[in-house]
Protein backbone atom coordinates (compact mmCIF):
# COMPACT_ATOMS: atom_id res chain seq x y z
CA UNK A 1 0.00 0.00 0.00
CA UNK A 2 1.65 3.19 -1.15
CA UNK A 3 1.97 5.91 1.49
CA UNK A 4 -0.73 8.59 1.20
CA UNK A 5 1.73 11.48 1.21
CA UNK A 6 3.62 9.94 -1.70
CA UNK A 7 0.38 9.57 -3.60
CA UNK A 8 -0.56 13.16 -2.80
CA UNK A 9 2.75 14.38 -4.17
CA UNK A 10 2.44 12.53 -7.50
CA UNK A 11 -1.16 13.68 -7.84
CA UNK A 12 0.05 17.27 -7.38
CA UNK A 13 2.69 16.82 -10.10
CA UNK A 14 0.17 15.31 -12.53
CA UNK A 15 -2.18 18.27 -11.95
CA UNK A 16 0.39 20.99 -12.33
CA UNK A 17 2.01 19.94 -15.59
CA UNK A 18 0.39 20.66 -18.93
CA UNK A 19 -1.51 18.04 -20.85
CA UNK A 20 1.20 18.00 -23.52
CA UNK A 21 3.75 17.02 -20.85
CA UNK A 22 1.52 14.11 -19.87
CA UNK A 23 1.01 13.00 -23.48
CA UNK A 24 4.76 13.00 -23.91
CA UNK A 25 5.46 10.78 -20.88
CA UNK A 26 2.51 8.56 -21.75
CA UNK A 27 4.22 7.72 -25.04
CA UNK A 28 7.15 6.32 -23.08
CA UNK A 29 5.05 3.54 -21.60
CA UNK A 30 5.74 0.42 -23.60
CA UNK A 31 2.62 -1.36 -22.47
CA UNK A 32 -0.50 0.71 -22.36
CA UNK A 33 -2.95 -0.85 -19.94
CA UNK A 34 -6.56 -1.69 -20.67
CA UNK A 35 -8.97 0.36 -18.64
CA UNK A 36 -12.53 1.58 -18.45
CA UNK A 37 -14.21 4.64 -16.96
CA UNK A 38 -15.84 4.46 -13.55
CA UNK A 39 -16.53 8.09 -14.12
CA UNK A 40 -15.78 9.57 -17.54
CA UNK A 41 -14.12 13.00 -17.63
CA UNK A 42 -16.54 15.60 -16.37
CA UNK A 43 -16.08 19.36 -15.97
CA UNK A 44 -17.63 21.20 -13.07
CA UNK A 45 -16.95 23.96 -10.56
CA UNK A 46 -15.39 24.28 -7.17
CA UNK A 47 -15.74 27.28 -4.92
CA UNK A 48 -12.42 28.69 -3.72
CA UNK A 49 -12.29 29.59 -0.06
CA UNK A 50 -9.90 32.07 1.50
CA UNK A 51 -9.26 33.62 4.90
CA UNK A 52 -9.67 37.29 5.74
CA UNK A 53 -6.26 38.78 6.58
CA UNK A 54 -4.87 35.55 5.17
CA UNK A 55 -5.23 33.76 8.48
CA UNK A 56 -8.61 34.77 9.82
CA UNK A 57 -12.21 33.92 9.17
CA UNK A 58 -13.33 32.12 6.05
CA UNK A 59 -15.00 33.63 3.01
CA UNK A 60 -15.74 32.55 -0.54
CA UNK A 61 -13.48 34.16 -3.16
CA UNK A 62 -15.01 32.76 -6.32
CA UNK A 63 -15.36 29.59 -8.36
CA UNK A 64 -12.99 27.83 -10.69
CA UNK A 65 -13.46 25.19 -13.35
CA UNK A 66 -12.26 21.69 -12.52
CA UNK A 67 -12.38 18.39 -14.42
CA UNK A 68 -12.52 14.99 -12.78
CA UNK A 69 -12.17 11.44 -13.95
CA UNK A 70 -12.01 8.00 -12.35
CA UNK A 71 -10.70 4.98 -14.21
CA UNK A 72 -10.40 1.29 -13.39
CA UNK A 73 -7.37 -0.43 -14.85
CA UNK A 74 -8.15 -4.05 -15.78
CA UNK A 75 -6.55 -6.32 -13.18
CA UNK A 76 -5.22 -3.21 -11.57
CA UNK A 77 -6.03 -0.21 -9.44
CA UNK A 78 -8.55 2.57 -9.51
CA UNK A 79 -7.18 5.99 -10.39
CA UNK A 80 -8.77 9.35 -9.67
CA UNK A 81 -7.89 12.79 -10.97
CA UNK A 82 -9.23 16.25 -10.28
CA UNK A 83 -7.46 18.92 -12.28
CA UNK A 84 -8.12 22.62 -12.65
CA UNK A 85 -9.55 23.70 -15.96
CA UNK A 86 -11.63 21.93 -18.55
CA UNK A 87 -9.19 19.60 -20.27
CA UNK A 88 -10.76 16.14 -20.27
CA UNK A 89 -7.71 14.42 -21.74
CA UNK A 90 -5.60 15.83 -18.89
CA UNK A 91 -7.99 14.39 -16.32
CA UNK A 92 -8.08 11.03 -18.07
CA UNK A 93 -4.28 10.71 -18.33
CA UNK A 94 -3.80 11.88 -14.75
CA UNK A 95 -6.34 9.30 -13.50
CA UNK A 96 -4.67 6.53 -15.52
CA UNK A 97 -1.23 7.37 -14.23
CA UNK A 98 -2.63 7.60 -10.69
CA UNK A 99 -3.94 4.04 -11.09
CA UNK A 100 -0.64 2.70 -12.44
CA UNK A 101 1.47 4.42 -9.80
CA UNK A 102 -0.47 2.73 -7.02
CA UNK A 103 0.68 -0.68 -8.20
CA UNK A 104 3.58 -1.61 -5.90
CA UNK A 105 5.23 -3.70 -8.64
CA UNK A 106 5.32 -0.82 -11.09
CA UNK A 107 5.55 2.06 -8.66
CA UNK A 108 9.29 2.56 -8.49
CA UNK A 109 9.92 2.28 -12.22
CA UNK A 110 7.01 4.55 -13.06
CA UNK A 111 8.19 7.16 -10.57
CA UNK A 112 11.48 7.22 -12.49
CA UNK A 113 9.95 7.08 -15.94
CA UNK A 114 7.04 9.45 -15.44
CA UNK A 115 7.10 11.50 -12.25
CA UNK A 116 10.76 12.47 -11.95
CA UNK A 117 10.95 13.94 -15.47
CA UNK A 118 7.71 15.85 -14.88
CA UNK A 119 9.04 17.19 -11.59
CA UNK A 120 12.16 18.32 -13.40
CA UNK A 121 10.07 20.13 -16.01
CA UNK A 122 8.13 21.94 -13.28
CA UNK A 123 11.32 22.87 -11.44
CA UNK A 124 12.94 24.26 -14.58
CA UNK A 125 9.99 26.52 -15.22
CA UNK A 126 10.01 27.69 -11.62
CA UNK A 127 13.70 28.49 -11.62
CA UNK A 128 13.44 30.48 -14.84
CA UNK A 129 10.79 32.71 -13.33
CA UNK A 130 12.39 32.90 -9.90
CA UNK A 131 15.42 34.64 -11.34
CA UNK A 132 13.28 37.25 -13.06
CA UNK A 133 11.37 37.93 -9.85
CA UNK A 134 14.55 38.08 -7.82
CA UNK A 135 16.04 40.65 -10.21
CA UNK A 136 13.26 43.07 -9.21
CA UNK A 137 14.20 43.00 -5.51
CA UNK A 138 14.92 46.55 -4.34
CA UNK A 139 18.35 47.24 -2.90
CA UNK A 140 17.96 50.34 -0.79
CA UNK A 141 20.89 52.51 0.04
CA UNK A 142 20.49 55.38 2.41
CA UNK A 143 22.63 58.45 2.37
CA UNK A 144 23.66 60.20 5.52
CA UNK A 145 23.37 63.92 5.02
CA UNK A 146 24.43 66.88 7.04
CA UNK A 147 27.04 67.26 9.78
CA UNK A 148 27.83 64.50 12.11
CA UNK A 149 28.13 66.69 15.17
CA UNK B 1 -57.36 44.08 -23.90
CA UNK B 2 -53.86 42.94 -24.69
CA UNK B 3 -52.08 43.53 -27.96
CA UNK B 4 -48.75 41.82 -28.47
CA UNK B 5 -46.29 42.92 -31.08
CA UNK B 6 -44.06 40.38 -32.80
CA UNK B 7 -41.44 40.44 -35.45
CA UNK B 8 -37.82 41.29 -35.82
CA UNK B 9 -36.57 37.70 -36.11
CA UNK B 10 -35.09 38.39 -39.51
CA UNK B 11 -33.60 41.67 -38.34
CA UNK B 12 -32.04 40.00 -35.31
CA UNK B 13 -30.52 37.30 -37.45
CA UNK B 14 -29.02 39.92 -39.72
CA UNK B 15 -27.85 41.89 -36.70
CA UNK B 16 -25.87 38.87 -35.49
CA UNK B 17 -24.27 38.47 -38.91
CA UNK B 18 -23.38 42.14 -38.91
CA UNK B 19 -21.99 41.81 -35.37
CA UNK B 20 -19.75 38.93 -36.42
CA UNK B 21 -18.42 41.02 -39.33
CA UNK B 22 -17.77 44.05 -37.16
CA UNK B 23 -16.12 41.85 -34.55
CA UNK B 24 -13.81 40.38 -37.17
CA UNK B 25 -12.95 43.71 -38.73
CA UNK B 26 -10.66 44.07 -41.70
CA UNK B 27 -10.20 40.62 -43.27
CA UNK B 28 -6.72 41.47 -44.48
CA UNK B 29 -5.61 41.65 -40.84
CA UNK B 30 -4.91 38.29 -39.11
CA UNK B 31 -7.67 37.09 -36.78
CA UNK B 32 -7.04 37.46 -33.07
CA UNK B 33 -6.61 34.12 -31.32
CA UNK B 34 -7.92 33.28 -27.88
CA UNK B 35 -4.41 32.27 -26.84
CA UNK B 36 -3.05 35.67 -27.92
CA UNK B 37 -5.63 37.36 -25.71
CA UNK B 38 -4.82 35.07 -22.84
CA UNK B 39 -1.10 35.73 -23.08
CA UNK B 40 -0.97 39.35 -24.20
CA UNK B 41 -4.09 40.87 -22.61
CA UNK B 42 -3.65 38.97 -19.37
CA UNK B 43 -4.81 41.82 -17.15
CA UNK B 44 -8.10 41.99 -19.05
CA UNK B 45 -8.40 38.23 -18.59
CA UNK B 46 -7.74 38.69 -14.87
CA UNK B 47 -10.45 41.32 -14.55
CA UNK B 48 -13.00 39.16 -16.36
CA UNK B 49 -12.18 36.18 -14.13
CA UNK B 50 -12.41 38.29 -10.97
CA UNK B 51 -15.74 39.93 -11.81
CA UNK B 52 -17.12 36.88 -13.58
CA UNK B 53 -16.20 35.11 -10.35
CA UNK B 54 -14.87 32.17 -12.36
CA UNK B 55 -11.19 31.29 -12.59
CA UNK B 56 -10.60 29.92 -16.07
CA UNK B 57 -8.21 32.02 -18.16
CA UNK B 58 -9.06 30.37 -21.46
CA UNK B 59 -12.79 30.92 -21.01
CA UNK B 60 -12.22 34.52 -20.00
CA UNK B 61 -10.04 35.09 -23.08
CA UNK B 62 -12.70 33.54 -25.29
CA UNK B 63 -15.34 35.78 -23.74
CA UNK B 64 -13.17 38.84 -24.42
CA UNK B 65 -12.78 37.84 -28.06
CA UNK B 66 -16.50 37.19 -28.42
CA UNK B 67 -17.43 40.52 -26.85
CA UNK B 68 -14.98 42.52 -28.95
CA UNK B 69 -13.26 43.69 -25.78
CA UNK B 70 -16.37 44.94 -23.95
CA UNK B 71 -15.28 43.55 -20.59
CA UNK B 72 -18.67 43.76 -18.88
CA UNK B 73 -20.17 41.85 -21.80
CA UNK B 74 -17.37 39.29 -21.38
CA UNK B 75 -18.07 39.03 -17.65
CA UNK B 76 -21.73 38.42 -18.49
CA UNK B 77 -20.72 35.56 -20.81
CA UNK B 78 -18.65 33.98 -18.07
CA UNK B 79 -21.39 34.31 -15.48
CA UNK B 80 -23.90 32.74 -17.86
CA UNK B 81 -21.57 29.85 -18.70
CA UNK B 82 -20.91 29.20 -15.05
CA UNK B 83 -24.59 28.47 -14.46
CA UNK B 84 -24.33 25.45 -16.77
CA UNK B 85 -21.74 23.69 -14.61
CA UNK B 86 -22.24 21.48 -11.59
CA UNK B 87 -20.47 22.37 -8.39
CA UNK B 88 -18.36 19.54 -7.04
CA UNK B 89 -17.54 21.16 -3.72
CA UNK B 90 -15.40 23.75 -1.98
CA UNK B 91 -11.65 24.01 -1.66
CA UNK B 92 -9.58 24.13 1.49
CA UNK B 93 -8.82 27.79 2.25
CA UNK B 94 -5.94 29.04 0.11
CA UNK B 95 -2.83 29.97 2.06
CA UNK B 96 -1.52 33.32 0.91
CA UNK B 97 1.29 33.14 3.48
CA UNK B 98 2.78 30.36 1.34
CA UNK B 99 2.26 32.27 -1.89
CA UNK B 100 4.83 31.85 -4.66
CA UNK B 101 5.50 35.51 -5.06
CA UNK B 102 5.57 37.48 -8.26
CA UNK B 103 5.44 40.81 -6.46
CA UNK B 104 5.48 41.88 -2.82
CA UNK B 105 5.70 45.41 -1.44
CA UNK B 106 4.94 47.34 1.71
CA UNK B 107 4.38 51.08 2.04
CA UNK B 108 4.37 51.06 5.83
CA UNK B 109 7.87 49.63 6.24
CA UNK B 110 10.97 50.05 4.11
CA UNK B 111 12.69 46.91 5.34
CA UNK B 112 10.53 43.84 5.47
CA UNK B 113 11.55 40.18 5.78
CA UNK B 114 12.18 38.96 2.26
CA UNK B 115 12.53 42.47 0.95
CA UNK B 116 10.52 44.63 -1.42
CA UNK B 117 10.10 42.80 -4.70
CA UNK B 118 8.66 44.88 -7.50
CA UNK B 119 7.75 42.16 -9.98
CA UNK B 120 6.30 43.14 -13.36
CA UNK B 121 4.70 46.47 -12.50
CA UNK B 122 3.52 49.58 -14.35
CA UNK B 123 4.09 51.72 -11.24
CA UNK B 124 7.34 53.35 -12.36
CA UNK B 125 6.74 53.58 -16.10
CA UNK B 126 6.01 57.35 -16.20
CA UNK B 127 2.97 56.51 -18.36
CA UNK B 128 4.62 57.52 -21.62
CA UNK B 129 3.06 55.88 -24.64
CA UNK B 130 5.55 53.44 -26.10
CA UNK B 131 5.34 53.80 -29.86
CA UNK B 132 7.80 51.00 -30.39
CA UNK B 133 4.95 48.66 -29.54
CA UNK B 134 3.27 49.67 -32.82
CA UNK B 135 5.68 47.38 -34.61
CA UNK B 136 5.68 43.71 -33.57
CA UNK B 137 9.13 42.73 -32.38
CA UNK B 138 11.25 40.03 -33.98
CA UNK B 139 10.68 36.63 -32.44
CA UNK B 140 12.84 36.63 -29.30
CA UNK B 141 14.71 33.73 -27.81
CA UNK B 142 12.49 30.78 -27.21
CA UNK B 143 11.76 31.40 -23.56
CA UNK B 144 9.18 28.69 -22.95
CA UNK B 145 8.23 30.64 -19.87
CA UNK B 146 4.71 30.04 -18.81
CA UNK B 147 3.17 33.01 -17.14
CA UNK B 148 2.21 31.32 -13.94
CA UNK B 149 5.07 29.06 -12.97
CA UNK B 150 7.50 30.74 -10.67
CA UNK B 151 8.92 30.70 -7.19
CA UNK B 152 11.23 32.61 -4.97
CA UNK B 153 13.91 30.84 -2.99
CA UNK B 154 13.55 29.73 0.58
CA UNK B 155 10.86 29.94 3.17
CA UNK B 156 7.56 31.78 2.79
CA UNK B 157 7.93 35.44 3.75
CA UNK B 158 6.45 36.43 7.07
CA UNK B 159 3.52 38.79 6.91
CA UNK B 160 4.21 42.44 7.74
CA UNK B 161 1.01 42.68 9.78
CA UNK B 162 2.15 39.72 11.87
CA UNK B 163 4.97 41.80 13.41
CA UNK B 164 2.57 44.54 14.37
CA UNK B 165 0.23 41.93 15.77
CA UNK B 166 2.95 40.35 17.89
CA UNK B 167 3.54 43.73 19.49
CA UNK B 168 -0.18 44.04 20.12
CA UNK B 169 -0.37 47.12 17.92
CA UNK B 170 -2.98 45.87 15.48
CA UNK B 171 -6.29 44.13 16.05
CA UNK B 172 -6.08 40.42 15.41
CA UNK B 173 -7.67 38.93 12.36
CA UNK B 174 -10.50 36.94 13.83
CA UNK B 175 -9.50 33.35 13.40
CA UNK B 176 -12.17 30.74 13.45
CA UNK B 177 -11.89 27.01 13.36
CA UNK B 178 -15.22 25.68 12.20
CA UNK B 179 -17.21 28.81 11.71
CA UNK B 180 -20.06 28.88 9.23
CA UNK B 181 -19.35 30.75 6.04
CA UNK B 182 -22.08 31.99 3.75
CA UNK B 183 -22.17 31.96 -0.02
CA UNK B 184 -23.70 34.69 -2.18
CA UNK B 185 -24.14 32.25 -5.06
CA UNK B 186 -26.45 30.11 -2.96
CA UNK B 187 -28.62 32.66 -1.22
CA UNK B 188 -29.52 36.28 -1.92
CA UNK B 189 -27.70 39.02 -0.06
CA UNK B 190 -29.39 40.39 3.00
CA UNK B 191 -28.51 43.58 4.81
CA UNK B 192 -26.96 43.81 7.38
CA UNK B 193 -24.32 41.51 5.91
CA UNK B 194 -21.53 39.63 7.63
CA UNK B 195 -17.91 40.20 6.69
CA UNK B 196 -17.60 36.96 4.71
CA UNK B 197 -20.43 38.05 2.42
CA UNK B 198 -18.95 41.53 2.09
CA UNK B 199 -15.56 40.17 1.02
CA UNK B 200 -17.18 37.80 -1.49
CA UNK B 201 -19.39 40.58 -2.85
CA UNK B 202 -16.47 42.99 -3.20
CA UNK B 203 -14.22 40.38 -4.81
CA UNK B 204 -16.69 40.05 -7.69
CA UNK B 205 -17.67 43.73 -7.71
CA UNK B 206 -17.05 46.24 -10.49
CA UNK B 207 -13.54 47.64 -10.31
CA UNK B 208 -14.59 51.17 -11.32
CA UNK B 209 -17.36 51.40 -8.76
CA UNK B 210 -15.15 50.10 -5.95
CA UNK B 211 -12.28 52.34 -6.98
CA UNK B 212 -14.49 55.45 -6.87
CA UNK B 213 -15.95 54.56 -3.50
CA UNK B 214 -12.49 53.89 -2.08
CA UNK B 215 -11.40 57.26 -3.46
CA UNK B 216 -14.34 58.90 -1.72
CA UNK B 217 -13.13 57.62 1.64
CA UNK B 218 -9.76 59.22 1.01
CA UNK B 219 -11.43 62.52 0.14
CA UNK B 220 -13.05 62.54 3.53
CA UNK B 221 -16.26 60.57 3.15
CA UNK B 222 -15.26 58.22 5.90
CA UNK B 223 -11.50 58.69 6.10
CA UNK B 224 -9.52 56.16 8.14
CA UNK B 225 -5.84 57.05 7.65
CA UNK B 226 -4.81 54.10 5.53
CA UNK B 227 -1.32 52.67 4.98
CA UNK B 228 -0.59 49.66 2.83
CA UNK B 229 0.91 47.06 5.15
CA UNK B 230 1.52 44.64 2.35
CA UNK B 231 0.56 43.81 -1.20
CA UNK B 232 1.24 40.30 -2.47
CA UNK B 233 0.71 39.06 -5.99
CA UNK B 234 1.48 35.49 -6.88
CA UNK B 235 0.37 31.91 -7.06
CA UNK B 236 -1.27 29.85 -4.38
CA UNK B 237 -1.95 26.13 -4.42
CA UNK B 238 -5.55 25.04 -4.53
CA UNK B 239 -6.43 21.95 -2.52
CA UNK B 240 -9.60 19.93 -2.51
CA UNK B 241 -10.77 16.81 -0.70
CA UNK B 242 -12.56 14.55 -3.18
CA UNK B 243 -15.19 12.53 -1.34
CA UNK B 244 -13.98 9.33 -3.01
CA UNK B 245 -10.41 9.81 -1.83
CA UNK B 246 -11.01 11.33 1.59
CA UNK B 247 -7.68 13.20 1.67
CA UNK B 248 -6.67 16.59 0.29
CA UNK B 249 -5.07 16.77 -3.16
CA UNK B 250 -3.61 19.69 -5.02
CA UNK B 251 -5.51 20.44 -8.20
CA UNK B 252 -3.44 23.33 -9.50
CA UNK B 253 -2.31 26.88 -8.80
CA UNK B 254 -4.13 30.17 -9.21
CA UNK B 255 -2.84 33.74 -9.21
CA UNK B 256 -4.33 36.07 -6.63
CA UNK B 257 -3.70 39.63 -5.43
CA UNK B 258 -3.87 40.38 -1.74
CA UNK B 259 -3.80 43.75 0.02
CA UNK B 260 -3.55 44.30 3.75
CA UNK B 261 -4.33 47.83 4.82
CA UNK B 262 -3.39 49.35 8.18
CA UNK B 263 -5.98 51.86 9.31
CA UNK B 264 -6.66 54.38 12.01
CA UNK B 265 -6.39 53.23 15.57
CA UNK B 266 -9.30 52.68 17.85
CA UNK B 267 -9.47 52.13 21.56
CA UNK B 268 -12.27 51.53 24.03
CA UNK B 269 -12.77 51.38 27.76
CA UNK B 270 -11.76 47.74 27.68
CA UNK B 271 -9.09 47.76 24.96
CA UNK B 272 -6.07 50.02 24.46
CA UNK B 273 -5.90 51.82 21.11
CA UNK B 274 -4.49 49.79 18.25
CA UNK B 275 -4.43 49.90 14.48
CA UNK B 276 -7.41 48.49 12.63
CA UNK B 277 -7.25 46.52 9.40
CA UNK B 278 -8.76 46.24 5.97
CA UNK B 279 -8.37 43.27 3.65
CA UNK B 280 -8.76 42.82 -0.08
CA UNK B 281 -8.34 39.68 -2.18
CA UNK B 282 -9.03 39.11 -5.87
CA UNK B 283 -8.44 36.51 -8.55
CA UNK B 284 -5.63 37.39 -10.93
CA UNK B 285 -3.37 40.43 -10.85
CA UNK B 286 -5.80 43.21 -9.91
CA UNK B 287 -3.92 45.51 -7.54
CA UNK B 288 -6.02 48.64 -7.92
CA UNK B 289 -9.09 46.59 -7.06
CA UNK B 290 -7.52 44.74 -4.13
CA UNK B 291 -6.44 48.07 -2.62
CA UNK B 292 -9.94 49.50 -3.16
CA UNK B 293 -11.52 46.45 -1.55
CA UNK B 294 -9.28 46.73 1.50
CA UNK B 295 -10.28 50.39 1.95
CA UNK B 296 -13.95 49.52 1.61
CA UNK B 297 -13.64 46.49 3.90
CA UNK B 298 -12.47 48.85 6.63
CA UNK B 299 -15.06 51.51 5.77
CA UNK B 300 -17.86 48.96 6.02
CA UNK B 301 -16.80 47.95 9.51
CA UNK B 302 -18.19 51.19 10.99
CA UNK B 303 -20.75 49.26 13.04
CA UNK B 304 -18.02 47.19 14.68
CA UNK B 305 -16.10 50.28 15.73
CA UNK B 306 -19.10 52.40 16.59
CA UNK B 307 -18.13 55.03 14.02
CA UNK B 308 -20.48 57.58 12.54
CA UNK B 309 -21.45 56.90 8.96
CA UNK B 310 -20.13 59.90 7.03
CA UNK B 311 -20.27 58.75 3.45
CA UNK B 312 -21.78 56.29 0.99
CA UNK B 313 -18.70 54.03 1.14
CA UNK B 314 -19.66 53.23 4.73
CA UNK B 315 -23.26 52.47 3.79
CA UNK B 316 -23.38 48.71 3.46
CA UNK B 317 -26.58 48.64 1.46
CA UNK B 318 -25.36 51.29 -0.96
CA UNK B 319 -22.05 49.55 -1.59
CA UNK B 320 -23.07 45.90 -1.66
CA UNK B 321 -26.33 46.26 -3.58
CA UNK B 322 -24.72 48.23 -6.42
CA UNK B 323 -21.31 46.60 -6.74
CA UNK B 324 -22.28 43.84 -9.16
CA UNK B 325 -21.96 45.17 -12.70
CA UNK B 326 -24.02 42.35 -14.20
CA UNK B 327 -26.94 43.13 -11.94
CA UNK B 328 -26.42 46.82 -12.60
CA UNK B 329 -26.20 46.54 -16.38
CA UNK B 330 -29.16 44.19 -16.35
CA UNK B 331 -31.42 46.81 -14.91
CA UNK B 332 -29.87 49.78 -16.67
CA UNK B 333 -29.81 48.13 -20.08
CA UNK B 334 -33.26 46.63 -19.75
CA UNK B 335 -34.48 50.11 -20.56
CA UNK B 336 -33.69 49.20 -24.16
CA UNK B 337 -36.45 46.61 -24.14
CA UNK B 338 -39.78 47.74 -25.59
CA UNK B 339 -41.75 49.78 -23.09
CA UNK B 340 -44.34 50.79 -25.68
CA UNK B 341 -47.40 50.07 -23.60
CA UNK B 342 -45.98 51.63 -20.43
CA UNK B 343 -45.11 54.71 -22.37
CA UNK B 344 -48.55 54.95 -23.99
CA UNK B 345 -50.02 54.85 -20.50
CA UNK B 346 -47.71 57.69 -19.43
CA UNK B 347 -48.64 59.71 -22.51
CA UNK B 348 -52.36 59.29 -21.89
CA UNK B 349 -51.97 60.25 -18.24
CA UNK B 350 -49.96 63.34 -19.15
CA UNK B 351 -52.54 64.48 -21.70
CA UNK B 352 -55.30 64.12 -19.14
CA UNK B 353 -53.33 66.04 -16.53
CA UNK B 354 -52.65 68.85 -18.98
CA UNK B 355 -56.34 68.99 -19.88
CA UNK B 356 -57.26 69.31 -16.22
CA UNK B 357 -54.63 71.97 -15.70
CA UNK B 358 -56.01 74.19 -18.46
CA UNK B 359 -59.64 73.47 -17.74
CA UNK B 360 -60.00 72.60 -14.07
CA UNK B 361 -63.73 73.08 -14.02
CA UNK B 362 -64.30 71.16 -17.20
CA UNK B 363 -65.91 74.12 -18.99
CA UNK B 364 -64.90 72.83 -22.36
CA UNK B 365 -62.05 75.12 -23.32
CA UNK B 366 -60.11 74.09 -26.35
CA UNK B 367 -56.70 72.61 -25.47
Amino acid sequence: MIDQTIRQSWIAVLSKVEVKDLEEVWQRLKEKPEYYYLRPPETGLIMVRARAEGTGSLFHLGEMTITRCTVQVKNGFRGTAYIMGRNQRHAELAALLDALLQDPYQHASLMDLIIRPLELTLRKRKTLMAQKVEDTRVEFFTMVRGDET
Amino acid sequence: MYVSAKGGEKAISKAHEFLAEVRRGDLSIPELTVEQIRQQLSLAVDRVMAEGSLYDPELAALAIKQSSGDLIEAIFLLRAYRTTLTRFGVTLPIDTTRMTLLRRISSAYKDIPGGQILGPTYDYTHRLLDFSLLIPSEKGEDQKVLKCEFSTQGEPFARVLEFLHQEGLVESGHSGESETVQDLTLQPLQIPATRDLRLQNLARGDEGFLLSLAYSTQRGFGYNHPFIGEIRVGEVSVEFVPPELGFPIEIGKITVTECEMINQFKGSSTHPPCFTRGYGLTFGHCERKAIAISLLDRALRTREFGEAQEGPAQDEEFVLMHSDNIQASGFVEHLKLPHYVDFQAELTLLRNLRKEYRDPKGEGEQP
